[in-house]
């Protein structure tokens, strides 16, 4: 067979390729393009290479915002991560509890996540919200749009009640796969609830949290919706989230240019910081040293 | 069910101080080989030093001291089935180790040296094993006593040799022996056996119980105890030759007697019929059973 006629298979890749650069390839360098230029008005726009990054690079007020997404991440995967595994291993293994407590755990998955930041703003509010009434009764002054402390709170807690569920969820399934002779075999060596789960139940799961903790952390670091809902980035600056100041700076102030290399910037961080926790958890799998 | 005098029917798995090979390996995976072998004796609060000490014991039978470092995720699986072994052996007081078809996922030329392994640190520690498999050749050569159990009933306990010669059951007959035992259905005629009227005569002791049993009666053979000539012999029984399987020291002949299908195995040496043959039954070796049961 002649070589062209080999090439024509191409042509089926075609469709594929045009998909991947409508959703993917030509938004990035639309990014890309605004980052490196002065958007003056329609049609005006002038050539400034590397300065918006420059400038974005030292900005005070994206280190800020910065240093509060990865407080946040942290926090949250702090939280979500034991609570999640927690109640994995408290959930029924068998009988009517095992749909039950499935769907129970899987509804706040369900709800639209600007409508989470709605729920959790009536649920909190000091004067007529359940939350924030019962806790202001018990002589607790709180106010999530006032007090920064209490909107962190308020913000770590709808988080952790959003998204716990599907690390147990995953958690979950990795515990069920794990074949019984190990609890058997654990048995026998006389090993405790600790020790089995330590050395058995944690190790199998690996896998799965690995999944749970990356898209945890994804998702939390890119968390915007439910905060600007919530907060709005207040009260003050204080619970401005990178996410939150790139719109702020972008569709706010109209700043293209920087709002643009400041989302390249932010790319860069998810995918970098993504990558490492995936080489970790990949080595710490082999049984290698970290 | 006793464990060194001591009833434990009703105990767990774990209260019965039994140690326990499972068909796949199962190990910690994150520990080392070392605290693998460790682990048991760790649960059970035992000090460090002693613990060292009966963990190199061990690893030296099993030849694991070179492992003793490294993870136990990265082994073959057979170093993986030495290491589960191995945390029953190191427990000085275990009752008895089960194996579950331990050598199912092992490579067959693995298989003989993890074979004779056991069958030394059985004669080295004399402990109780008890060995589950499926595979005859197994669980003749590696027992002392065989226990064989068949939908969920325990239809024969006894010597490799007793199994073969005296097979209690049906199936004890045809699993135990390749090809297994011969079955051919008859009614009783004084101390003959009448195989749609061919007569195989009994030994008068087996004849008479046979005349007491109830239900289906059968007569079971060897094949290796079946005597094939090549003219009519005295209780001689006619039959046709089928096929001859040559298996190298011995040859496989089917045969077919009445409408039944029987299997005679014949040493090397011994002529070969073809086409007709006469079979004899030696009354010695011909048993009789009524409905699967070996009756006695």
């Amino acid at each position: 067979m002649d070589k062209w006629e080999n090439n024509k298979a191409w042509f089926l890749v075609i469709p594929v390729c045009a998909f991947v650069a409508f959703s993917a390839i030509i938004p990035l360098m639309t990014v890309v393009n605004y980052s490196v230029q002065d958007i003056i008005g329609p049609g005006a726009s002038v050539f400034v290479g590397t300065d918006w990054f420059k400038n974005v690079l030292h900005d005070y007020r994206l280190h800020d915002a910065l240093w509060r997404q990865f407080l946040f991440s942290g926090l949250v995967l702090l939280i979500e991560m034991p609570l999640g595994i927690l109640i994995a291993l408290a959930m029924p293994k068998r009988g009517w509890g095992v749909p039950f407590s499935l769907v129970t755990l899987a509804l706040p998955l369900l709800i639209p996540w600007n409508t989470i930041g709605t729920i959790w703003i009536i649920f909190t509010r000091p004067d007529i919200g359940l939350f924030g009434s019962a806790i202001n009764s018990l002589g607790v002054a709180f106010d999530h749009t006032r007090r920064p402390l209490d909107a962190w709170v308020t913000l770590v807690l709808m988080e952790v009640w959003h998204w716990t569920p599907l690390v147990s969820l995953l958690a979950y399934a990795g515990l069920r796969a794990i074949p019984e002779v190990y609890y058997q075999a654990a048995k026998i060596d006389g090993a405790s609830p600790w020790a089995t789960f330590y050395y058995i139940q944690l190790p199998k799961m690996r896998g799965v949290l690995t999944i749970a903790l990356l898209l945890r952390f994804m998702d939390s670091f890119l968390i915007y919706a439910e905060p600007f809902v919530l907060t709005g980035g207040g009260p003050g600056n204080s619970t401005t989230f990178l996410s939150i100041y790139v719109v702020k700076l972008a569709l706010g102030q109209f700043d293209l240019g920087p709002a643009a290399a400041l989302s390249l910037i932010y790319f860069l961080i998810v995918l970098l910081l993504s990558f490492i926790f995936f080489q970790v958890l990949q080595r710490v799998g082999k049984g290698e040293k970290v | 069910m006793l464990y060194n005098g001591n009833d434990v029917t009703d105990l767990s798995a774990e209260k019965r101080n039994i140690a326990q090979v499972f068909q796949f390996p199962v190990l910690y995976d994150t520990m080392t080989v070392f605290d693998n072998l460790a682990f048991p004796l760790r649960n059970r609060g035992i000090e460090k030093m002693e613990v060292t000490k009966r963990v190199h014991e061990v690893a030296d039978i099993l030849d694991l001291i070179p492992f003793l470092k490294k993870k136990a995720a990265g082994l073959t699986a057979d170093a993986k089935q030495k290491i589960s072994l191995g945390r029953g052996l190191v427990r000085s007081d275990v009752a008895a180790i089960l194996f579950d078809e331990p050598l199912t996922v092992i490579d067959p030329h693995l298989k003989w040296g993890l074979r004779r392994k056991l069958k030394e640190i059985h004669e080295q520690l004399k402990l109780t094993l008890i060995y589950v498999t499926h595979d005859q050749m197994e669980a003749l050569t590696f027992a002392d006593t065989v226990v064989v159990m068949y939908e969920g009933e325990i239809v024969q306990i006894g010597t490799p040799q007793d199994l073969f010669e005296n097979p209690e059951h049906r199936f004890v007959g045809y699993f135990i022996g390749s090809p297994g035992m011969n079955f051919l259905p008859c009614t009783l005629d004084g101390d003959v056996a009448q195989v749609d009227g061919a007569r195989i005569t009994l030994d008068k002791k087996t004849a008479a119980l046979g005349r007491q049993a109830r239900g289906k009666l059968e007569v079971g053979i060897r094949p290796v105890h079946l005597e094939l000539s090549l003219e009519p012999v005295k209780r001689g029984v006619p039959a046709t030759v089928k096929a001859v399987e040559d298996q190298g020291s011995y040859k496989i002949v089917t045969l077919t007697l009445a409408d039944k299908t029987l299997r005679a195995k014949l040493l090397e040496g011994k002529p070969v019929p073809e086409g007709k043959t006469w079979v004899t039954f030696p009354a010695q070796w011909t048993r009789l059973f009524a409905d699967g049961r070996l009756v006695k």
